[in-house]
């Protein structure tokens, strides 16, 4: 792919590139599948010198047991209270320095591609949030979308205004945040997510006054950069209890964004427990005709029905337009379960434990029947459940951690039963 | 972890994962009894496999106390069990779910008092997804899984958390 960018460009500056069209044009075809595979970079050499792959599963794995023990140092075993309900608001630089190339093809590119898919994930992890869009562009900060929770009208909107060109002012974006989530209902948890591509900000006032607004209006900043770590950025993040990342490369700025999709611990003196009202619509009749309340048109069949006032939506989660009442169904409520009833990540199985082989149940995986022996019947790398003391695979321990969230070793046993079914 | 559905086979090539129910509860004040159910379980995983040489087939069992594997048809160690007057599919996997089943019954007898006990449908359905994972990881040229539960115990109110995160998550490797 990147030999044809290269020839579509050389078409168009024809004076020095004579040299490069001929490397480009001399190679045939099959040889261009080669050109940017360096297959020697898969190589390591071990400590007796001979060249091994590298274990690309291994090294999955290392990553995801630090970004899990990471997670866990700031979130201890005990049950912590979260927000399920965010108000959200994305803040996308659209300053000059957006139009950088240091990430493929530009910042801008990147950032609108990434927040695509965190949209994407965070409707999934938290149904019952909200998410509105702001761009920053020749210093003035403009709402791109209301809040609201349908994925699809937020990325047509980011993806139709992509243009780049002026300043970036962190003040103007902060004080257009803060006039819109003050008027969310107090149960709901306010947060707000700046990608940063500048290295300066232009503000009309006084930016630390309008921190101190933030803080006392207990909305959430975070702050992902893609230039360099700048100190107004942290010192935001820091009084209003957000995080603050700096983005290397393209793969790390889409783990840093996917990090901000589950719920953040919600902050004792903000979180007050309160009761919040939710309607459960039915389903409308067959056949039965009405005016939709969201599009105002004819709909027959289709639809849900408001308990209250009887008015039919179109799709749920939504806020009904006549009464305002919150309409979920009970499904998007069960998405957020395995926010507060988490498994416990596994331990890993020591060696030494699994060299009793003639215990089945210790050389396979009890998720998907794998053999956890390495090659020559040496014990692999493998990890067990804290509780029930099955033994999983690797890949199954991040399926189980990232996706599932049951541990199948857990969900086979009949709890009330106190007698554990393992062996040794 | 998402995976293209591979449209590398020119024919339907499926892999079947069938979850039985084996609460011995259930069955025994069913009107079905439960050697008819599997006859006509072995004639449609028979079937399954009839039609494409490519097609797998995995049962699980749903018992009382606990689940199991119970038959995989890609393990090679399935030829040698056979008694020439039944296939060798039957015989391996009827001898596997009779010392499943006496597993089961020994991890416990109580009957709870009232309704009819609940089977564990949650753990082998978590077990069935685990094994889809592993099929995706295969490569691209895997068959096209799907999950069929054969289930007639009521629904566990205590298992409600954790079907639902299965649904949940098989809606996402779609």
């Amino acid at each position: 792919m990147k030999n044809s960018e290269r020839s579509r460009l050389n078409g168009e500056a024809e004076e020095e590139d004579d040299e490069e069209e001929n490397l480009n044009g001399g190679l045939e075809a099959w040889e261009r599948s080669y050109a940017d595979d360096r297959s020697w970079e898969a190589l390591q050499e071990d400590e007796s010198g001979f060249l091994r792959p590298i274990d690309n599963s291994a090294i999955y794995h290392a990553q995801y047991r630090r970004r899990l023990r990471g997670r866990s140092l700031t979130v201890a075993t005990a049950r912590i209270q979260k927000g399920l309900i965010r108000y959200l608001y994305i803040v996308i630089d659209l300053s000059r320095a957006a139009a950088e190339m240091d990430f493929r093809p530009s910042r801008m590119v990147v950032v609108a591609k990434q927040v695509e898919a965190f949209v994407r994930e965070f409707f999934d992890q938290n149904p019952l949030s909200q998410i509105g869009l702001v761009t920053v562009k020749d210093g003035v900060a403009n709402c791109l979308t209301d809040l609201g929770g349908s994925p699809e009208s937020h990325i047509k909107a980011l993806m139709g205004k992509l243009g780049c060109s002026g300043d970036s002012s962190i003040q103007n974006a902060l004080d257009l945040v803060h006039g819109l989530l003050n008027q969310i209902p107090s149960y709901g948890h306010r947060e707000v997510l700046i990608l940063y591509s500048a290295l300066s900000t232009c503000d009309p006032g006084d930016i630390m006054e309008t921190i101190q607004k933030c803080k006392e209006s207990k909305i959430r900043c975070s702050v992902i950069g893609l230039s360099a770590e700048m100190f107004i950025c942290k010192h935001l993040c820091q009084e209003t209890g957000g995080t603050y990342s700096v983005a290397l490369d393209e793969s790390h700025f889409k783990e840093l964004i996917l990090e901000h999709a589950p719920p953040p611990p919600a902050i004792a003196e903000f979180a007050i427990a309160s009761l919040i009202k939710m309607g459960f619509p039915q389903r409308a009749g067959e056949g039965s005709i009405s005016i939709c309340s969201c599009h105002k048109e004819v709909k027959i069949g289709v639809g849900y029905t408001c308990p209250r006032c009887k008015a039919r939506v179109c799709e749920l989660p939504t806020e009904c337009c006549i009464c305002g009442l919150q309409l979920v169904s009970s499904p998007h409520l069960a998405r957020s379960y395995h926010h507060l009833f988490p498994i416990a990540p596994f331990d890993e199985a020591t060696p030494s434990r699994l060299n009793d082989l003639h215990n089945i149940s210790r050389s396979t995986c009890f998720g998907c029947q794998q053999s956890l022996l390495a090659s020559g019947n040496k014990a692999g790398l493998c990890v067990a459940c804290p509780k029930c003391k099955k033994h999983f695979c690797l890949e199954c321990d991040i399926y189980i951690h990232e996706s599932l969230h049951n541990c199948p070793g857990c969900e086979s046993l009949r709890q009330s039963n106190p007698v554990v079914a393992n062996e040794g | 972890m998402a995976s293209a559905p591979s449209k590398l086979y020119s024919d339907d090539v499926s892999l079947v994962v069938v979850l039985l129910d084996t609460n011995p509860f259930f069955w025994s004040s069913s009107s079905l009894s439960f050697s008819q159910f599997l006859t006509h379980v072995l004639a449609f995983l028979n079937a399954i496999l009839t039609l494409n040489q490519l097609n797998q087939v995995v049962v699980i069992a749903t018992g009382y106390n606990s689940c199991d594997y119970v038959y995989d048809s890609s393990s090679t160690g399935n030829q040698s069990v056979g008694n020439g007057r039944m296939p060798s599919l039957c015989a391996t996997l009827l001898q596997n779910l009779e010392e499943f089943m006496n597993k089961d019954e020994q991890l416990g007898k109580q009957e709870p008092e009232g309704r009819i006990a609940c089977s564990l449908l949650s753990g082998s359905l978590s077990m069935a997804l685990c094994y889809i994972q592993r099929v995706f990881r295969s490569g691209l040229l895997h068959p096209q899984p799907r999950i069929l539960c054969l289930q007639g115990s009521p629904d566990g109110p205590e298992q409600y958390v954790a079907i639902m995160n299965a649904i949940f998550s098989a809606q996402r490797s779609m």
